[in-house]
């Protein structure tokens, strides 16, 4: 479980950032009046707010995921899967959809709506590549025989990239609503939010994937030892 | 980051969050059925609960007429009496606590309190009732699925809730709980993001954190607490289905059932306890905290005075919050572990009291010459303090590995997560409703019946759990379906367990009368008026009551002050509103 703590010692670190700025010491039985909250300056939209607590969400569900997978992986009938080559593949295709949603973003606020209209449909063309890909990396595993019910390793790999291809094909409604209505009507402020939530998101699932892959690939056990090592 | 103005005549600063454009429904079915409204979607909520809550009272009648006269009723037999308690202990715990507290109070309490048109996301807030309705619907119907419910225990143990010996196993039950569990979480993280961005996105000119409701700070705060670990419960139930439909070997050793291998190897049913009580222990203070809140405005509101030691009360919350995340393994000392971590979690667990007992201390002195006036939501204020001091002493016995280890499997146990989960935040529960009905329906409800109601249930429920300590400490197991012939236990626990069991047939009656009284007072009770507890907080500030689609008319409420202005020298009246800049004078005549 060390891994939730060190998420939630993460998430508990924004709580008191947050918390520290918000004036708990007040006495407000003294104080009445306008309270003039200064914040306005900087006053983020309640739907990138919303996203960024759901974002919270999403990464327990997975550092939760990922700790039971390294109390799993202590028993002995442990044994790593390999990794298809087209992974690696995946992961690119990934990142450039990424990429793209930035670059759309970037286009999106300097009000040029026909790239960013060609950025958004790259990205879903993307999106999509990229579950092609992770059913292809699928099909490989289990025509060399690592079955779902085979070995642990093998339930972890499809349950988690599973439950990233379930995220990604959640983004890819957002973004295909965002996609339809940035093709008809020029795009308008809160489009321009709803591109903007996209790439975070993207970003997001991105680095989700990236740590899946180095668990997977095996990387994360240096990690692990440190964790251990703390604990002992 | 804020600056205080004391001058009442100057500019209004211009409003932080634009008044929005609100959904306007067209049709009678997107108004009172497919509604977008907080309030419509929070009585949906409530009814919802309450529904399916009588369905696990029920249950709990039949859990006690096997123990209280065990062997004379003859439908109850022993996979029936784990399947009873199994649906009675997830059903009151999710599927009516945590759903009547954050769906219900939240979405009605939160937008009003905080001074907002409704909340933030109304859509995503419409989709999380009608998922959440789903899941209860997937829950009521694993009663009429072959094999019956599951009956693994309300914590779904593996590897026995997958194996043929327990009922719904190798059936449906279990598949149905856990397909209900994860749908539950899904419809719940849609309404939990609409509470947390409402408050901290949604609130009026001048609500700063520190003047918001204890009510709000409690929902907030567990709502926030849900949101991390409700994944928890997600993840293990996912993980279960897994195994029990897909094969895999999650959670499942190498098991032999009826002499035959099964498939599974490896597995740990430990490391599904883990994540079963990381969910399972905030979960306990996700229904208590938003109890304390709104224990806490009606403490105050009905002893006309201030909230002693607000800033305090703010803090519990956040610190409860937060300690709450790592006391869960207090729950596994009999499942084995490193005895260091048995240590670290005892010590954890006991600190929690500290922060617990303040807010203790400050309901007691909150009432400590206040001017009470014993209303019903005061009468059962005063019984959730009473009942929570109970159960929580209780849980410092069994916080100690060397006391819990013994008590773990006898009613001992039973009797304080009674106690401090079920009674008290029950006892909130009904506070509020009294509390708030008028605000929600304008009528009050009937108070012939809800003394009735009060003095049979809090009578009532120290007689149903104040003995089953006794019976625990002389060391009468919990879960038994059966006693029959024990020569550990005296035989006159047979009388004390049946006096237990006419107790609780008795209780049970007195919801009817509350339920009743529901019915009865929307059109017999009396007119309530906007305010008719003079209380401070936004919601009774509302032009019309009930308050309409909009909640505020044409102006949002300006705040210029905190929430429990009781009683203050020198005012003309005993309350001053949040929204009244100075005593005696009201915002909009300020305000142009």
């Amino acid at each position: 479980m060390s891994i939730v703590a060190f998420f939630l010692a993460a998430i508990a670190a924004i709580v008191v950032w947050w918390l520290a700025g918000q004036r708990l010491t007040s006495r407000p039985w003294l104080e009445v009046g306008h309270f003039h909250d200064r914040r306005g300056a900087t006053r983020l939209p309640p739907a990138k707010i919303g996203l960024g607590v759901f974002l919270a969400v999403i990464g327990a569900l997975f550092s939760l995921a990922i700790s039971a997978y390294f109390m799993r992986m202590a028993s002995s009938d442990w044994g790593a899967l390999p990794l298809p080559g087209l992974l690696w593949l995946n992961t690119g295709i990934l990142a450039a959809g990424s990429i793209t949603l930035h670059w759309t973003r970037v286009e999106a606020e300097r009000r040029n709506d026909e790239a960013a209209r060609i950025g958004l449909l790259a990205a879903l063309a993307l999106g999509l590549a990229f579950l092609v890909g992770q059913l292809f990396a699928w099909r490989a595993l289990s025509d060399a025989g690592y079955f779902l019910a085979g070995n642990p390793a093998n339930s972890f790999f499809y349950l988690l990239t599973g439950m990233h291809g379930l995220h990604i094909i959640g983004g890819l409604f957002a973004l295909g609503r965002v996609t339809a209505h940035a093709s008809q009507t020029p795009l308008d402020n809160r489009t321009r939010l709803s591109i903007e939530l996209c790439a975070i998101y993207w970003h997001f699932m991105q680095i989700v994937w990236l740590v899946l892959f180095a668990l997977f690939a095996g990387w994360a056990s240096g990690v692990i030892e440190f964790c251990r090592q703390l604990l002992t | 980051m804020v600056d205080v103005r004391s001058g009442i005549g100057e500019a209004l600063p211009p409003p932080e969050v634009e008044d929005v454009e609100l959904y306007h429904p067209h049709s009678w079915w997107t108004r009172y059925v497919f509604s977008q409204d907080a309030k419509i979607i929070a009585i949906q909520y409530g009814t919802t609960a309450i529904a399916i809550g009588m369905v696990a009272l029920v249950l709990s009648w039949l859990i006690r007429l096997q123990l209280g006269f065990p062997g004379t009723f003859e439908l109850i037999d022993a996979e029936r009496y784990y399947q009873f308690i199994t649906m009675h202990g997830m059903i009151m715990v999710i599927y009516l606590l945590t759903a009547l507290f954050l769906g219900g109070f939240g979405n009605y309490l939160i937008p009003l309190m905080v001074g907002a048109r409704d909340m933030v996301f109304p859509y995503a807030n419409m989709l999380s009732y009608w998922i959440y309705l789903l899941a209860v619907i997937v829950l009521a119907a694993s009663f009429f699925t072959p094999g019956g419910p599951t009956g693994a225990g309300w914590t779904l143990y593996p590897p026995q809730a997958v194996l043929s010996g327990t009922p719904g196993g190798r059936d449906w039950g279990i598949i149905m709980m856990l397909s209900s569990l994860i749908i539950f979480v899904i419809g719940f993280t849609m309404g939990g993001l609409n509470y947390v961005v409402t408050v901290l996105q949604g609130r009026a000119r001048g609500m700063t954190l520190m003047r918001l409701p204890l009510t709000v700070w409690g929902i907030f705060t567990a709502t926030v607490m849900a949101l991390l670990a409700f994944p928890a419960l997600f993840v293990a139930c996912v993980m279960m289905l897994f195994d029990r439909l897909l094969g895999t070997s999650f959670f499942m050793p190498a098991i032999v059932e009826m002499g035959e291998q099964l498939q599974y190897g490896g597995g740990s049913p430990i490391l599904f306890q883990h994540l079963f009580w990381f969910f399972g222990h905030p979960e306990v203070y996700i229904v208590a905290l938003p109890a304390f809140g709104i224990v806490s405005d009606l403490i105050s509101t009905h002893a006309r005075k201030n909230i002693f030691g607000y800033r305090m009360m703010v803090w519990a919350i956040v610190i409860i919050g937060g300690l709450s995340f790592i006391v869960w393994a207090h729950h596994m000392y009999v499942s084995g572990m490193n005895p260091y971590f048995g240590f670290f979690f005892a010590t954890t667990t006991l600190i929690i009291a500290v922060p617990t007992a303040i807010k203790v201390y400050n309901w007691v002195l909150t009432l400590w010459r206040g001017n009470i006036h014993l209303t019903l939501p005061m009468l059962f204020a005063l019984a959730f303090i009473v009942t929570f001091v109970n159960g929580g002493l209780t849980g410092l016995f069994l916080g100690n590995v060397v006391v819990d280890v013994p008590l773990s499997d006898t009613m001992f146990v039973v009797a304080h997560f009674h106690m401090v989960m079920g009674v008290a935040p029950i006892m909130v529960i009904f506070g509020a409703i009294y509390h708030w009905y008028p605000k929600i329906t304008g009528r009050m409800l009937n108070e012939a019946m809800g003394q009735i109601h009060f003095w049979v249930t809090f009578i009532g429920a120290y007689a149903i759990f104040f003995p089953m300590h006794y019976l625990g400490l002389i060391g009468v197991p919990r879960r038994y379906h059966e006693l029959g012939e024990a020569s550990f236990v005296t035989t006159s626990i047979a009388e004390l367990n049946a006096f237990i069991s006419v107790m609780a047939l008795l209780v049970g009656a007195a919801q009817i009368v509350f339920l009743f009284n529901l019915a009865w007072s929307l059109r017999h009770g009396r007119e309530a008026g906007g305010n008719p507890w003079r209380a401070t907080t936004l919601e009774w500030q509302t032009p019309e009551t009930p308050p309409p689609h909009g909640n505020w008319g044409n102006e949002l409420p300006v705040v210029y002050r905190w929430a429990y202005d009781y009683s203050v020298p020198g005012a003309p009246e005993d309350f001053i509103p949040q929204n009244q800049p100075t005593p005696g004078r009201l915002s909009h005549e300020t305000v142009s």
